[in-house]
């Protein structure tokens, strides 16, 4: 089955390397297409030899470089939840998406906007933490609690019920507060809005959770395992499961507060990592981070692409990449045996 | 045993008397209040033929063929999902779950997209027609859902988790497809995918019925059938059930259940999946007793929150499908905590 697995360092690393530069190319592909096509050597000019007098650089300078960059991280942040969700629990399912996450960031959003329409950029990133924070307490809990245990078809269930939920109380305010426009955005999920400023958020909050991410990412492989053994090699695994909550808080919450619901990257890219790279979280977490962002920036491009001069939200596109590869994992290990 | 078959069906009545006189209460209120308020004796007056024009049109032309829609989306709906529960063994399985509702909003929106040059979408030719689209998606979705669960033979927990997944990929190409279509048209496609149903109409009511009186019925027909399946397949076939055959059958009343009321009344998530589970802790697990109260309670509850969604934030209405995940959700955390 695991074709892909290459224990030596070496490879890794030029997968790595290799992930890298298609990201690079990717974002100059961003960057170039859009309502009028502009040429890659343009983008290039433009961004090391900028000239404030032409309309083009100004272009790229203001709305397109700041999109591109922050499909990436968009991408990096909700592919390392993803990857930290899904080690913590042992769940293949567990994702921001499916666990109501990013309902719960819209929920919050929606009550600030509506009940303290003067908040600033950061109460409304820490507004949609705490949202998201809800949403995954909320989750957990009802797993945890039920009989039987956190078992995938629980957890997505859970995550059906609690998102429906906060979805439908989030429809109420903002039909309430004529918010639903700004709603429709979150739970779509779209990245026309972005400027430096989001770009800004995100750097400050990917230092924070990423770093945490990567400096647990070798108690992450253990946990992995199972607690028992964790805890026989002993580990703290409380601490590194605080760690890793509050990494998955800071980064699903920029990502939302920015982007909305971009759905089924958390799910798909750890999968996809571990596929090629091995069970190491050391590498799945770095590696995340690159896949993560490729996946977003090539979504971000097909969704202006498929009906031009339109946008679709990037939110659909990963959807329908995602949903045949949650179907694959339904019917795998996440579906239990035929009783 | 006669002695118990009795009394189970003394019960059977007394519930049903209880709650026919619940949703005529209920029904009253429904009419009286609004936007306009109408005391419940001018109702009645109305209804008689004796109000006053401005009565007469508000109740007729409005309300009326609102409630009478939230009845029998709720009857439908209630009914499909003891349907559904039935034959796949699954007390967690409901057509908003499993994605069937999202494949008839899907075909309803594209049925839209793709006429709406030669229908005018407001005519009865297409009213008629939505219906029919609506099965047909619901009836691919079906098909699709089935298929993807297939894994020598369907099992219950596989079945959710896909039907889960096709419910997002179905959500997926609904926002694309609206996107592409005009404003007005995209209005009216967002009117069935929230659950709404304050659009109708008396040509919606005529469009539904029919289905209704069939489908439940035959459901009902077929009771004995689902207690059968109901014990699992080795059982079901030992008794001499031909397991597969009876199982299509209701799988295909279940979807056009489903399918028609989404045509009428959009995504309404939940009210399949949590009424049964309150007929069952009422009558016991047949599926003759548990029918009928199922189809009333449905309807009750739909009518109810129909009239909160049109008065909670006045003159705001908040569509149904809306206030039926508030107050069927936690129940549903309930049920799922509590299943192994």
């Amino acid at each position: 089955m695991r074709l892909f697995i290459h224990h030596s360092n070496t490879s890794k690393i030029i997968i790595n390397i290799v992930t890298i530069v298609a990201l690079i190319f990717s974002i100059g592909l961003s960057v170039s297409y859009g309502t009028t096509d502009i040429a890659l050597g343009t983008v290039w000019q433009a961004v090391f030899h900028f000239d404030a007098d032409l309309t083009t650089h100004q272009v790229i300078q203001e709305l397109r470089l700041p999109r591109a960059v922050s499909a990436v991280f968009v991408g990096a942040f909700l592919a390392v939840s993803g990857a930290l969700m899904q080690g913590m629990t042992r769940n293949p399912l567990a994702s921001p998406s499916i666990m109501g996450v990013t309902d719960g960031a819209a929920f919050a959003l929606v009550m600030m906007l509506a009940f303290f329409p003067a908040i600033s950029g950061v109460g409304m990133i820490s507004s949609s933490f705490v949202g998201a924070g809800l949403a995954v307490a909320l989750v957990f809990t009802i797993g945890s609690f039920s009989s039987g245990g956190l078992t995938p078809v629980k957890l997505a269930l859970a995550g059906v019920a609690i998102g429906t939920m906060l979805r439908s109380i989030s429809s109420i305010i903002s039909l309430h507060f004529n918010l639903e426009k700004e709603m429709g955005f979150w739970l779509a999920g779209g990245l026309d809005g972005t400027s430096w400023t989001s770009v800004k958020v995100l750097v400050f909050s990917g230092i924070a959770g990423l770093l945490i991410a990567l400096s647990i990412s070798k108690s992450m492989t253990v946990l992995s395992l199972g607690e028992d053994i964790a805890t026989g090699l002993g580990q703290n695994n409380l601490m590194i499961k605080f760690l890793g909550i509050l990494s998955i808080l800071i980064l699903t919450g920029a990502a939302v507060s920015v982007a909305g619901a971009v759905g089924f990257v958390g799910l798909i890219v750890p999968h996809i990592t571990r596929f090629i790279i091995g069970n190491d979280y050391r590498w799945i977490i770095p590696t995340s981070i690159l896949f993560g962002g490729l996946l977003v920036v090539l979504s971000d491009v097909v969704a202006r692409l498929i009906n031009a001069p339109f946008e679709t939200p990037v939110g659909a596109i990963t959807s329908l990449i995602g949903v045949p590869f949650f179907l694959y994992l339904a019917r795998g290990s996440g579906g239990g045996k035929n009783e | 045993m006669n002695k118990v078959e009795g009394q189970k069906r003394k019960k059977l009545w007394f519930m049903i008397g209880l709650l026919l006189s619940l949703i005529l209460v209920m029904f009253f209120i429904s009419l009286s209040t609004g936007v306009i308020q109408i005391a419940p004796g001018d109702v009645i007056k109305t209804l008689l033929n004796q109000g006053s024009d401005r009565q007469e049109l508000v109740l007729f032309e409005f309300r009326l063929p609102g409630i009478l829609l939230a009845l029998l989306i709720g009857a439908g709906l209630a009914v499909s999902g003891v349907i559904l529960q039935g034959i796949t063994q699954n007390e967690l399985a409901d057509p908003g779950i499993l994605g069937i509702n999202t494949g008839a909003g899907l075909a309803v929106v594209l049925f839209l997209y793709f006429f709406k040059n030669s229908l005018d979408a407001t005519s009865s030719l297409s009213i008629y027609l939505m219906p029919v689209a609506a099965l047909a998606g619901a009836i691919v979705a079906a098909l699709i859902i089935y298929a993807l669960a297939w894994k020598k033979g369907v099992n219950p927990i596989r079945l959710v988790l896909v039907g889960i997944g096709v419910n997002a990929g179905f959500a997926a190409f609904l926002t694309i497809f609206q996107l592409k279509m005009d404003p007005q048209d995209f209005r009216q496609a967002t009117v069935w995918l929230s659950g709404d149903i304050w659009n109708a109409s008396w040509s919606f009511v005529f469009a539904l019925l029919p289905w209704m009186l069939v489908l439940i019925p035959i459901a009902l027909f077929k009771a004995y059938s689902l207690n059968v399946l109901n014990l699992g397949d080795d059982v079901a076939s030992s008794l001499g059930t031909t397991v597969e055959g009876e199982r299509r059958l209701l799988l295909l009343v279940a979807v056009a259940l489903a399918g028609t009321s989404v045509a009428a009344g959009g995504g309404i998530a939940f009210l399949g999946l949590v009424i049964p589970h309150i007929a069952r802790k009422i009558m016991g697990p047949l599926h003759q007793y548990i029918i009928p109260i199922s189809a009333l309670l449905g309807a009750l509850l739909l009518m109810v929150s129909d009239t909160i969604g049109k008065n909670l934030l006045a003159p705001t209405e908040i569509p149904v499908g809306i206030i039926v995940s508030i107050l069927s959700a936690p129940y549903f955390v309930y049920l799922l905590m509590k299943a192994k």
